[in-house]
């Protein structure tokens, strides 16, 4: 049937691009730039780094040297060598005491805020630990030079109070916050209907959440820890300040060590621009970059894992 | 207290529902097993419950029927105090389970796990389907492996969900279906050994086959335990109940022996509307 009704318009008529159209196709590119730009900083990031490494991984780089000798001496004149296995060391140590003081607090934390604690308690505390989360970092620094180490001179007898156990507490205290956050959206992700179901059973509150909320939001904690731990790895200026930076395989607490990313921002600002040393630190760099990289990538997929379940 | 010579008796003269003097016969019997007096509920303010006053026998299937929002739900989370957990929610009112009042219990968990409840929606914990049947036994102490196989494959075939399963118990109780996981969470609540079992329109996610089959088991358990059924078809009801009650608006309209409910021998002719489906 052939349309004749003059209230029905043709195709001609309204198959017209107006000033919404083009709002919304304005809004699309917009959109798209900003999101696309994020990933491109990241790449240019990443060549940036590779780029100004490169002479020294193509011409001097020794697999065997970089990573397996503990001799850091980039300023020796005659013979510098550039090992950065007592720099691993550091950081890998001080990271560890990190996660070990961090993981309690922080599920403790989360357990307490998403399982115990209710109404007013429980939202002070969750926007008291998101404050405690953006302290900057050169504070805790500062808090681990001078309130730490005498402390940690007084009450161990020791010489010295910047060391493993000063850089590892300070770290652990400052990573656990974030971590507390993530936990706690784990927890919170556990369905009621679980915990009900397990309640009905005749479960005390204790057994609910050792039986059935942990093992539900395991992959949501484990992914907590290792964002921890990705930032344990990737902290500078606290670990610059507290650790005493002395370049050391740590054989003690009390040891003082010098961490990778710390190395870098204490040193680059004194290198002539692509020299061997300017090089190196650079290639620590992308060293840096893969291994933060990797972590997160990892925290990242254990947590979409329990989305998708 | 239970007199144990009772309370373990079957039901023997109510296998025929329709027999119009078997009420009589069970009150002689039988002891209490929930005496529910005044009960009241209120979320912030509002009542959801009131003026409730019942009582259900040892080894009856109760039904209670009623349509949405007659506070059948808030009245089953009031018997095992699963208020406790539910924000807001205020109880009056008293209740006696086997002869002590459950506000003045010192151990709640003890009540609740004797007292064995179905979700209207199959909650699944996130464990293997062996672990989740033998969850309640482990919370009661019991950790020797042969005795929890037994349990686990007697909750299952009674259940009716052991054939189904019994090649793959270590696979997540969460990635059965909808009708599986419903059979897995009864098999779970048998697997408490309650004194009571209380089913929240536990057919909702249920195909025809299988509530049948349930509804077969649940006739067997009427001589083990006592069994409260809130459904929302009332044929359900007709089938299973010995008796039951009828709830609206937050009221208990009237309890009575399920067959006189529905061949319309009712105190209140808004039961006999509801059964009718004249409304609700």
């Amino acid at each position: 049937m052939e349309r004749t009704s003059p209230a029905q318009p043709t195709a001609a008529e309204f198959d017209r691009r107006n000033l919404d159209w083009y709002i919304d196709k304005l809004v699309q590119i917009l959109v798209f730039i900003g999101g696309i730009s994020a990933i491109v900083f990241i790449i240019g990031i990443f060549a940036f780094v590779t780029i100004e490494g490169a002479g020294f991984l193509l011409d001097d780089f020794s697999f065997k040297e970089f990573f397996l000798s503990p001799f850091w001496e980039p300023s020796d004149e005659d013979a510098p060598e550039y090992g950065i296995l007592a720099l691993v060391a550091g950081t890998a140590s001080v990271t560890g005491l990190a996660m070990i003081v961090a993981i309690p607090f922080s599920l403790g934390a989360a357990i307490f805020i998403g399982e115990f604690a209710t109404g007013r308690t429980r939202e002070s505390l969750k926007v008291l630990v998101e404050l405690l989360a953006a302290i900057p970092s050169v504070v805790w620094g500062f808090i681990g030079l001078t309130i730490m180490n005498p402390l940690i001179i007084d009450l161990f007898d020791v010489p010295v109070g910047l060391n493993v156990l000063n850089a590892g507490v300070i770290l652990g205290l400052m990573a656990a916050p974030i971590m507390t956050s993530i936990a706690e959206d784990a927890l919170k992700a556990v369905p009621d209907r679980y915990r009900e179901a397990a309640e009905a059973l005749g479960a005390t509150q204790w057994e609910v959440i050792f039986k059935t909320v942990l093992p539900a939001a395991k992959n949501g904690l484990l992914g907590a820890v290792l964002l921890g731990v990705g930032r344990g790895f990737g902290e500078t200026m606290a670990v610059l300040m507290a650790t005493g930076h002395s370049v050391n395989i740590p054989d003690s607490l009390f040891d003082p060590v010098r961490a990778l990313t710390a190395t870098i921002a204490a040193e680059l600002g004194e290198t002539a621009v692509g020299s061997d040393h300017y090089q190196v630190l650079f290639t620590i760099g992308i060293f840096l970059f893969l291994v933060t990289f990797v972590i997160n990538l990892t925290a990242d997929l254990i947590v979409r894992g329990i989305r998708d379940q | 207290m239970v007199n144990p010579d009772t309370a373990t008796k079957p039901n023997a003269g109510n296998s025929n529902p329709a027999a119009p003097d078997s009420m009589e016969d069970r009150r002689g019997m039988n002891t209490r097993k929930l005496e529910v007096r005044d009960l009241s509920v209120h979320y912030s303010g509002n009542t959801v419950l009131s003026e409730v006053t019942l009582d259900v026998w040892e080894n009856e299937i109760f039904g209670i029927i009623g349509p949405a929002n007659a506070g059948k739900t808030s009245f089953l989370k009031c018997i095992n105090r699963m208020n406790t957990f539910t924000d807001n929610m205020e109880v009056g009112g008293q209740i006696l389970f086997s002869g002590m009042d459950i506000h003045q219990l010192k151990n709640v968990y003890a009540l609740r796990s004797r007292i064995g409840v179905v979700f209207p929606l199959p909650v699944g914990l996130p464990l293997t389907i062996y672990e989740n049947v033998a969850l309640a036994p482990r919370l009661k102490g019991i950790s020797d492996k042969t005795e929890l196989n037994i349990i686990v494959e007697r909750c299952l075939t009674r259940a009716a969900l052991w054939d189904e399963v019994k090649d793959r118990l270590n696979s997540l109780g969460s990635l059965l279906s909808g009708g599986q996981q419903q059979r897995l969470t009864i098999a779970r609540a048998l697997s408490q050994d309650p004194d009571l079992l209380m089913l929240d329109e536990f057919s909702i996610a249920v195909d025809p086959v299988t509530t049948m089959r349930i509804e077969e088991v649940l006739k067997e358990l009427r001589s083990e335990m006592t069994i409260i059924l809130v459904t929302n078809l009332v044929q359900q009801a007709r089938r299973l109940a010995d008796r039951t009650a009828f709830f609206l608006d937050g009221k208990c309209v009237e309890v009575g022996e399920t067959e006189a409910l529905f061949e319309g021998n009712v105190e209140d002719p808004r039961t006999r509307d509801y059964i009718e489906g004249k409304f609700g």
